[in-house]
């Protein structure tokens, strides 16, 4: 074999996170009542767009936790060694943004770096800024550059434009056969937005990302689309790689804080007596400790017991992982009060009303009254719950990068770009594109979050009356 | 007479083009000064949307599609809003069902009567608080000075809808639209309140508008009567005219659907006739309207009623009908004047006896207190007497209804006799077997409970067949692979389609989620059923058919009921026997004919005198109770009832009275009762 997979803690929680989401999406279609309310979701053209971006994050993060190490070509074949260096299925896919490093810094789509140096011209040494390594490597003059970019952007939004169209062809295809309309029929109900589905949206926004995706490919292959940070490195590439950071935040945290709140919350809720003020203690106390002192002292931690167990951890990447999976946890750990007060609340009033009294009269045991009648009731609160805090926690990640309690220094991650950053957007002119780049993702994805959360909160309250 | 408030053709729809729902279609009706125009309907008929629709106040997306409004020859609808703020509350102004929602809790009640004033009469400062204490004197709130500094939650339910009264009046509207202002109300509250309507309209002469359901409160207050169904006026007649002949065979339905016990006729039966084991509702079914109200969004062709209508004809279904004028009476229907007579019901002897079987449930002394904690360490410092020594029992296959205002502790003891509550004190003996806590599987298997809210009752979560398994389930009745037949029985026993099992409840509407709700508590076989409420939630022709579906439940399994209610109407038609509680105490009880035809302890004289009838009570004294109900936390000394009763003395403010018999099985706890010397008091009745 030449190369060995890598399964990282975090790699193996996100698939199990991701079975457990595709488990309830089969367990969802199954049950009417919880369907009804996706179905408004899906009929939501905005959500349903925000629903794609996210979907295209969610792609990117998953190919990028398929860790491996590729063999040394040198090892022996009975001894196989492999090298230190953990890989993702991204990383192959997208090798030319990860090896092709310049020396320094260097501007979006520059073909120049972005310091001067001597260089050597025609036997003479002169102060200039040299020409990049790989970036714009294939032109002859400078003079090209702004052609070339506009051949390679138009060349990469037609690219895209067809795939989209060939996309959109299938669709059409399998749609109307599926309806049993004719192609011309089905066409004018989409062009009319009278299917019983966004249909116009989501294949607009699925153009537009195509030939964005086209015309970013074109360019990637001759230029830093993005620019180098400090030691040469393709932004675009890390902002990439970033993603998974963010999507391993925002979703394992809420895996660690989701049976803490709804356990706890329930319980209290649901028992009231001095199990409630036991549990209530405990979240006001942990509300009244600063999260970034909690979060500073578990990181620290963690970093003493790496560095004091280093056979346990055989790679950089496990290391950087570990941290990484330590820095969930304890947000999680600060985070889950404010769904625990919420679901608390709730289950006050859902425990007085009359079928759980009736369910008592039966002598139905507590621990069926709650799984039965308790927990459906205040599952759409843990739905908008954490479909609103994802957001909040990839904020959250930068911010800690920044302060420098975040991930690993090595991690690829937005916090830790922006905190790159900080210190070259003093130098004149500022060095303004990791920052810019970093900033970009984040919103995008926040943004397609915020607004995907919307359209769910909007299906699921029933003051709306999306419910019924 | 020139009339006060003109409506033609209004038209309310919510929603927009195709998918607008008519909720009101072409109401037209005019109220002069002075008088009072009743708008009487179910709920979801557009009643109160057409309320709104006067005021300009329709919810998001509501608007007004056709027609006009005029008040005193002002267009109201082709006002600009500017001036439609100085129409509401100075021209109209209205009152709503729930006075807790309508006033703001965090402001005192005097500044929320200030603020109408000073908007528009423009007083201000000493003058304002001077006119708010008078508006509130005028409606008769006690003590009014000191009640202008009260929050609205420091008010009893009767003294809020006053103050909404009072700020109603601030402005000198010469309309006052009343929606359905005393619904939310106990029956004694609600005669008070209903008087102070009465009065102010005649000293005021203001127009009035009263929107309600009851058919009692029309027939006490209003000059003429407005019927709407599914968002059209049916009839529309004066009171008179239209109590004594209604057209409209929907009209019709809802007299013949009310279970109207306490007609004075009856009234004057000699009470030696009740049989002891009879009931004075028996032998008599209530008349049901089949089907349910249509929705707003149903589409109905030709007349609204016609689906539910026993006499429709195919013109009936697809020509909507005009107006016929009758005499006074104006009827949109096809059929007018040419169906039969209304007849009336008979009253036949019952038709089957009972056997009298021993006690199925005997209760003694049954106490619930409820500690109040205060402090760091929660201790008590005090007791909430909810329910205060309660001695009842119930035979096999008969109904003892329990009756009183709320807030006086029936729904408690419902609760502690299933020990939903745990009762603080008192023997419960079910079936000759005494219940403790270690055995209440028994007492499951043989009382369960149907509540009040059928909306509330049903896990929404949780399909119809699952809801009935729960207590099979539970309490291991029958053999496992039996049970799903079992619930296709049960559906069957309460009128339920065979495919209810797989729906989920908000498929169903309230009357049939009531069912469920019956079906459920029959699930485990059960021998006794408490019922708390379960009719007060629906409209009258639906609740017809769930009394209706409970005695013929009670013929055919000989189930024993505990009727929970403060509707004395159905305590009538259902009950064998009737305690009367005030305060967490039974102050009067015996056989149902007995209570509520001759009924011996004032407060439960004042109750059955203060139920709105359609035919007033000819000759009777009117006895209105002063006052609300005192807190159970610290009852009155003596006799609860002595701050309230006419006839109060000095022992009744030192002694709780004991029980004085006054007839077979029926005894009251009152002195006046006793000191009248009919009877010796009797210490144990049983």
């Amino acid at each position: 074999m030449s190369f060995m997979p890598v399964i990282l803690w975090t790699d193996a929680l996100i698939f199990a996170l991701l079975a457990g989401v595709l488990a309830l999406i089969w367990f969802i279609r199954r049950h009417d009542h919880l369907r009804a309310p996706w179905v408004v979701v899906a009929q939501r053209p905005m959500a349903m767009g925000a629903a794609l971006v996210l979907g295209a994050f969610a792609v990117t993060g998953l190919l990028d936790s398929l860790h491996y190490r590729e063999r040394l070509p040198d090892s022996q074949a009975g001894k196989p060694q492999y090298s230190v260096e953990v890989m993702s299925v991204f990383d192959a896919l997208v090798s030319g943004l990860r090896t092709r490093q310049e020396k320094t810094y260097s501007g979006p789509l520059a073909i120049q770096l972005y310091a001067m140096e001597f260089v050597e011209r025609n036997g003479v040494a002169v102060r200039d800024y040299p020409r990049l390594q790989y970036g714009g490597a294939h032109l002859q003059h400078a003079e090209e550059r702004r052609a070339d970019i506009a051949r390679r952007t138009l060349a990469g939004a037609a690219q895209g434009a067809l795939a989209s169209l060939l996309l959109f062809a299938g669709l059409v295809a399998w749609q109307a056969r599926r309806l049993k309309l004719p192609v011309g029929t089905w066409l004018a109900r989409w062009r009319q937005g009278s299917l019983n589905w966004p249909a116009r949206t989501l294949v607009g926004m699925m153009a537009l990302m195509l030939m964005l995706g086209g015309a970013m490919a074109q360019l990637a292959s001759g230029y830093h689309v993005l620019g180098t940070d400090k030691v040469g490195q393709d932004v675009l590439y890390i902002s990439l790689k970033s993603i998974r950071t963010g999507l391993v935040i925002g979703t394992l945290t809420t895996l660690v804080t989701l049976p803490l709140a709804i356990g706890l919350g329930i319980v209290a809720g649901y028992f009231r007596g001095w199990v409630d003020d036991v549990i209530q203690y405990i979240y006001t106390v942990l509300n009244s400790i600063p999260g970034v002192l909690l979060i500073a002292a578990a990181v620290l931690i963690v970093q003493v017991y790496i560095e004091s167990n280093p056979e346990r951890f055989d790679t950089a990447a496990a290391r950087a992982d570990i941290r990484l999976l330590a820095l969930c946890l304890i947000m999680g750990m600060t985070s889950w009060t404010g769904l625990a007060r919420l679901l608390r609340g709730e289950s006050l009033k859902l425990r007085t009303l009359d079928y759980v009294e009736a369910a008592r009269a039966f002598g139905v045991s507590n621990a069926r009254i709650i799984s039965r009648h308790i927990f459906p009731n205040v599952f759409h609160l843990v739905l908008i719950a954490v479909v609103m805090d994802f957001s909040g926690l990839v904020l959250a990640e930068a911010v800690l990068s920044y302060v420098g309690v975040g991930v690993d220094p090595s991690m690829y991650s937005w916090g830790n770009m922006i905190n790159g950053a900080r210190l070259e957007l003093a130098r004149e002119p500022a060095v303004w594109w990791q920052l810019g780049a970093a900033f970009a993702f984040m919103f995008a994805l926040v943004l397609a979050a915020n607004l995907f959360a919307d359209g769910v909160r909007d299906a699921f309250d029933p003051r709306l009356g999306g419910r019924r | 007479m020139k009339p006060l408030l003109r409506v033609e053709g209004l038209v309310t729809e919510i929603g927009h083009d195709a998918a607008a729902l008519r909720v009101v279609d072409g109401v037209s009706f005019h109220v002069a000064a002075g008088e009072t125009y009743a708008l009487l309907g179910e709920s979801g008929c557009g009643k109160s949307m057409t309320a709104l629709s006067l005021m300009r106040l329709l919810p998001d997306g509501g608007r007004i599609a056709a027609g006009t409004v005029h008040l005193d020859g002002q267009d109201v609808l082709a006002l600009p809003e500017r001036d439609m703020r100085r129409v509401r509350g100075g021209g109209m102004a209205m009152i709503f069902q729930e006075p807790m929602l309508a006033l703001n809790p965090v402001v005192k009640v005097g500044h929320q009567i200030v603020e109408a004033l000073v908007l528009h009469q423009g007083l201000s400062g000493r003058v304002a608080s001077e006119a708010a204490c008078g508006l509130l004197d005028s409606v008769g709130v006690p003590d009014a000075l000191r009640r202008l500094d009260s929050y609205p939650f420091e008010l009893s339910g009767g003294l809020r809808q006053r103050a909404m009264i009072a700020m109603a009046l601030a402005g000198q509207p010469r309309l006052l639209i009343a929606d359905e202002p005393t619904t939310a109300l106990d029956v004694t509250i609600q005669a008070q309140v209903l008087d102070v309507l009465r009065h102010l309209r005649t000293e005021r002469r203001m127009g009035m508008l009263l929107i309600t359901h009851d058919l009692g409160v029309v027939a006490e207050n209003a000059d003429r009567v407005g019927v709407m169904y599914a968002g059209e006026l049916l009839e529309e007649g004066a009171r008179d005219a239209f109590f004594a002949a209604p057209q409209h065979p929907y009209s019709r339905m809802l007299f013949a659907a009310l279970p109207h016990g306490l007609l004075p006729s009856r009234a004057q039966e000699p009470v030696a006739d009740g049989s002891p084991l009879g009931r004075p509702g028996d032998g008599a079914r209530l008349t049901t309207i089949p089907g349910q109200v249509p929705k707003p969004g149903d589409r109905i062709r030709g007349c609204r009623f016609a689906p539910r209508c026993p006499f429709a004809i195919a013109r009936c279904r697809d020509q909507s009908p005009d107006w016929q004028v009758i005499n006074d009476q104006r009827v949109r229907c096809h059929l007018a004047g040419m169906l039969p007579p209304l007849n009336a019901r008979g009253v036949t002897t019952p038709a089957h006896s009972i056997q009298a079987a021993q006690a199925l449930l005997q209760v003694d002394g049954l106490k619930v207190h409820f500690p109040i904690r205060r402090g760091f360490i929660q201790r008590s410092v005090g007791y909430v007497r909810a329910v205060d020594d309660v001695t009842l029992s119930i035979q096999q296959g008969r109904t003892l209804a329990l009756v009183g205002e709320s807030g006086c502790g029936k729904t408690t003891v419902g609760k502690a006799l299933l020990r939903l509550i745990e009762p603080t004190a008192g023997s419960i003996v079910l079936g000759g077997e005494s219940i403790t806590a270690r055995n209440a599987s028994t007492l499951r298997r043989q009382a369960q409970m149907v509540f009040q809210d059928p909306f509330s009752s049903l896990n929404p979560r949780m399909r119809v067949a699952d809801i009935l398994l729960e207590g099979m389930d539970a309490l291991g009745v029958g053999a496992a692979n039996q049970r799903r037949d079992a619930v296709a029985l049960l559906l069957r026993q309460v009128g339920l389609p065979d495919d209810a099992g797989g729906r989920y409840p908000h498929a169903f509407s309230g009357g049939q989620r009531q069912r469920i709700a019956i079906a459920r508590a029959l699930a485990v076989s059960p021998r006794l059923v408490i019922c708390d409420e379960p009719t007060s939630a629906l409209d009258v022709s639906v609740q017809a058919q769930i009394l209706n579906l409970l005695k013929d439940l009670q013929d055919s399994l000989g189930l024993a009921y505990l009727f929970i209610t403060h509707n004395l109407a159905v305590v009538d038609y259902l009950a064998h026997e009737v305690a009367v509680m005030y305060l967490g105490r039974i102050v009067e009880q015996g056989p149902a004919t007995a209570v509520l035809r001759a009924p011996r302890h004032p407060y439960t004289q004042a109750l059955v005198n203060a139920v709105p009838r359609i035919e007033p009570p000819a000759g009777q004294r009117i006895v209105r109770l002063a006052g609300d109900q005192p807190s159970p936390l610290n009852p009155p000394n003596g006799c609860h009832f002595h701050p309230r009763c006419p006839h109060a003395n000095e022992t009744c403010r030192q002694i709780y009275p004991d029980q004085t018999v006054v007839g077979s099985g029926h005894w009251a706890r009152c002195h006046w009762v006793a000191a009248q010397g009919q009877a010796l008091p009797v210490r144990s009745p049983n």
